[in-house]
């Protein structure tokens, strides 16, 4: 059966009613964690923007609105989502429509995460349901707000453990009139996180560095930075960039669709949903140690890029856990984290999903769970073993 | 006598006070340790200085090790703990209480990595905030929040309050830029959460334990993003004749989609106050006045402000100054960063943070001078218009108890209208002790229940700073 309430006030009930755990999803179009078990507790009921100020910047959505109505809204304002939200379908193989609840609760922001921050920078509240039937405000709509303990990050991200997502209110931006890309081709990894750290560096606004590997689409590798902005100033700082990285053979760049359709495959995951069989994960980490990392992981990678400027990599592996095994041990002495994001559900409730915690923060974890949600009712498990 | 309610010390504490203080003498460094009258006194109030309490103790620990073991002994002896960065606290989240022991960590002040290839400052959490960017502004790289106490306010005090400044309305709040904490728990455990990644692994305790107040744990090192300063940067002066002018002008600027890296306003009271004690050339005859700067190469910034200048024009901007020289750039931010100084040297004020939606700014700058005006109180306005972060500096004479009620009385109007207008009570000074009692104004006793369970998980006995940012009462629940 499957519980799809109509609002947070009927979400409260069934949640106060409850004494067996539930199944949170919205569209069901992120599977992702480990595998949930329980009763289907849907935002899907749950629609609409409830308002949108082009002049303050915010929209407030309930949590089952699809996505895609949100961006078409503020398309027409000239706004935008700043965090680039991947489209999961295209890595999950999944059909609908993503909603809101699911951007929030998986927390997966795209290559602007390097300018304009990640999902929970540009989150300004969410109303949740909490595990003792309570409706929950955290934040609100405006832009600066430091009242009380912040509950509205640690929301965010959590797979839906803290508690139901009913309503999120976001930090909009200007969408860019122009943008540009910059590509330098045969570049190793070594080579090509300097490059990237050194436009990074610069005083140029990138708001996209990633490098894709040879394999992907060319048989050289591919490193791309992006700028982003009115016209004339992504003319004249497409071409200050590559003046800057001449030495690394920094020549021309892709204009306008060419250039979005590049940034949302990387968004996407794009170039490595196919097969779509093979196990895909995305390591956190600091970018000067991407070229270890890679060196590291070697042969187990089957395919892999890096964005952030080399500060997340997005590898694919056979589904087994004997390479799940050799993915965390080859990370295991470089500092960040890495998350098996897709995989089938079998192989996920037998490895971990994410990276295991140490004592101290498993502790803090099962604390903070357990003050939220204590009769564990909200996706147990989902994202350790156990919590 | 005030208005904000202290709980009465502990006796139990008060009577074995000197032993101890004489018990944390006598394990920690003498140069770590301030136990004498006179050297507590320096510790015993920030900068909501009508409020003092002198602590039982003050301990200045030199390292992550020291803080541990002085957080060990402060739960042997079972006294409360106030953190402290450096005390510059608008709200009073660094008053200390009889009973209760300061950690200050002031002498925890080094920079110990700076790491430009992969954009992160490693520091202790006693560094300055302004040092944090003088340290690579000749590599050409800065860390972004810029309280206007960033001379003084550590980066740890920083964290604590999740603090803002002018430049936010680009570059986000310090929990935008936090990437990574060395955390001291009460039981003494010392936690890694973060690092040098950008995004941190599990949940999101970063965003828990920024702007906590220092109730999850004492913050010893941090991990900042660090980015690359811009080509160059240039303010200018927008002044009105209708205040109400201005605050539309800020709404439609962001509406046609300009992002200039600050909006700043003042009334005409704060201009002259400030004009007065910085002489930045602020023009003396508008009603209001907007400071905006952008970012970029000369004609980046050029073509900004002409789009900029387009808007306020349709706004009857009377008085437009354009910035000639970093000279004067830098007169003109220094007098804003002096505003709350410079009223300061003419008056008592107390200084309100509320946040409004930036659509309801002309209004609730209405309501603001409607309160004070009943209260028979001048009221000075200098804000981040932006993001509609208000700062009323409500003046009175601290000497005249009536007076000072008055005050604190419009202020807490004001702060109620704030949240009544969809915004909240504090956009980046904290709740402290200032405003703890109003937080029922902004949320439900279940949810200020929800947020006392999840900082009962790091603090099960409240010893971090007790009696600040939860009402009292409830506490007492």
């Amino acid at each position: 059966m499957t519980h799809t309430p109509a609002d947070a006030r009927e979400a409260a009930e069934i949640v106060r009613a409850a004494n067996a755990p539930f199944d949170i999803a919205g569209a069901g179009t992120r599977a992702f964690g480990r595998p949930p078990e329980g009763v289907r507790l849907s935002g899907a009921g749950l629609g609409g923007i409830v308002f949108h100020e082009p002049a303050e910047m915010t929209l407030r959505a309930r949590a089952g609105t699809p996505v895609r109505e949100v961006e078409e809204k503020l398309a027409e304002a000239g706004q935008m989502l700043p965090f680039e939200p991947m489209d999961p379908r295209v890595l999950f193989g999944t059909t609908g429509e993503p909603t809101v609840g699911g951007l929030v609760a998986s927390a997966l922001a795209g290559p602007r995460r390097l300018s304009a921050g990640a999902v929970r920078d540009n989150l300004l509240g969410v109303e949740i349901v909490n595990g003792r039937g309570e409706i929950i405000r955290a934040g609100g709509r405006v832009m600066k707000n430091v009242t009380g303990l912040d509950l509205v990050k640690i929301t965010c991200g959590a797979l839906g453990t803290l508690g139901f997502i009913t309503e999120a209110t976001f930090k909009l931006l200007p969408r860019p009139r122009a943008e540009a890309t910059i590509v330098i081709r045969r570049l190793d990894d070594a080579r090509a996180v300097e490059a990237m750290a050194m436009a990074l560096g610069s005083p140029f606004g990138v708001s996209g560095a990633a490098t894709i590997h040879a394999g992907m689409g060319r048989e050289f590798p591919r490193t791309l930075l992006r700028v982003e902005g009115f016209k004339d100033s992504v003319a004249y700082r497409a071409e200050r960039l590559i003046a800057l990285l001449a030495d690394f053979g920094a020549k021309h760049a892709l204009l306008g669709e060419e250039s979005e359709r590049m940034w949302r495959a990387i968004r996407d995951g794009a170039f490595l949903a196919e097969p779509r069989e093979r196990a895909i994960w995305r390591a956190s980490l600091k970018p000067s140690d991407a070229p270890a990392a890679l060196a590291a992981l070697g042969t187990t990678a089957l395919a892999s890029l890096m964005d952030l400027g080399g500060g997340l990599l997005w590898f694919a592996t056979d589904p087994t856990p004997q390479a799940a095994g050799e993915v965390r041990a080859a990370l295991a002495r470089i500092p960040g984290h890495a998350e098996l994001i897709r995989a089938e559900a079998g192989l996920r409730s037998r490895v971990d999903v994410f990276t295991p915690l140490n004592p101290a923060l498993a502790r803090l974890t099962r604390g903070v769970k357990q003050s939220l949600d204590p009769k564990g009712l909200f996706n147990p498990g989902r994202m350790y073993a156990g919590i | 006598m005030s208005a904000i309610r202290m709980p009465t010390p502990d006796p139990a504490i008060l009577a074995r006070a000197d032993a101890i203080r004489a018990a944390l003498a006598a394990a920690l460094p003498a140069e770590c340790v301030v136990t004498d009258e006179a050297g507590r006194r320096a510790f015993e109030t920030d900068a909501l200085t009508a409020y003092r309490r002198l602590p039982l103790a003050v301990l200045l620990p030199r390292s992550t090790e020291e803080t541990a073991l002085a957080l060990k002994l402060c739960r042997q002896h079972g006294v409360n703990i106030v953190p402290r960065g450096a005390g510059t606290s608008l709200a009073g989240g660094a008053v200390p209480q009889e009973d209760a022991v300061v950690v200050g960590l002031s002498k925890m002040n080094r920079i110990l990595e700076v790491n430009y290839a992969d954009r992160y400052a490693r520091v202790e959490a006693g560094v300055t905030n302004l040092s944090i960017s003088e340290a690579m502004a000749a590599d050409g790289f800065f860390y972004a929040p810029d309280p206007s106490s960033q001379l003084a306010c550590t980066i740890g005090g920083n964290v604590a309050n999740n603090s803002g400044g002018a430049h936010c309305l680009k570059y986000g709040v310090t929990s935008n830029h936090l990437m990574g904490v060395r955390l001291v728990t009460f039981e003494g455990e010392v936690v890694d959460i973060g690092g040098p990644a950008l995004d941190p692994a599990g949940l999101d305790f970063l965003g828990l334990i920024c702007g906590a107040e220092g109730q999850l744990g004492i913050v010893t090192e941090v991990f900042v993003r660090i980015l690359p300063l811009a080509e160059g940067a240039r303010p200018a002066l927008f002044g009105f004749d209708d205040a109400e002018d201005a605050s539309r002008c800020v709404a439609a600027i962001i509406g046609a989609g300009i992002l200039p890296v600050a909006m700043e306003y003042m009334d005409n009271l704060a201009i002259e106050i400030t004009e007065n004690f910085a002489h930045a050339g602020y023009p003396l005859d508008v009603e209001a006045m907007l400071i905006i700067e952008c970012e970029g190469s000369t004609p980046e910034i050029d073509a900004e402000f002409a789009r900029i200048l387009e808007i306020a024009h349709a706004h009857g901007v009377r008085v437009v100054r354009e910035c000639q020289s970093a000279m004067e750039a830098a007169q003109i931010w220094k007098g804003r960063k002096s505003a709350f100084g410079a009223t300061g040297r003419i008056a008592d004020y107390i200084c309100m943070d509320g946040t409004v939606p930036t659509g309801r700014l002309p209004e609730a700058l209405r309501r603001v001078g409607e309160i004070c005006a009943a209260a028979g109180l001048r009221v000075a306005n200098v804000f981040h218009a932006g993001d509609g972060n208000m700062h009323p500096l409500i003046l009175y004479n601290v000497n005249d108890p009536k007076e000072q009620e008055k005050a604190e009385r419009a202020g807490e109007e004001v702060l109620a209208m704030s949240v009544e207008l969809g915004g909240c009570l504090t956009g980046e000074h904290g709740v402290g002790l200032e405003k703890r009692d109003l937080m029922s104004k902004q949320y439900t006793p279940q949810e200020l229940a929800q947020q006392k369970a999840v900082r009962a998980v790091f603090d099960p006995e409240g010893r971090f700073n007790p009696a600040k940012v939860f009402p009292l009462e409830e506490r007492a629940a």
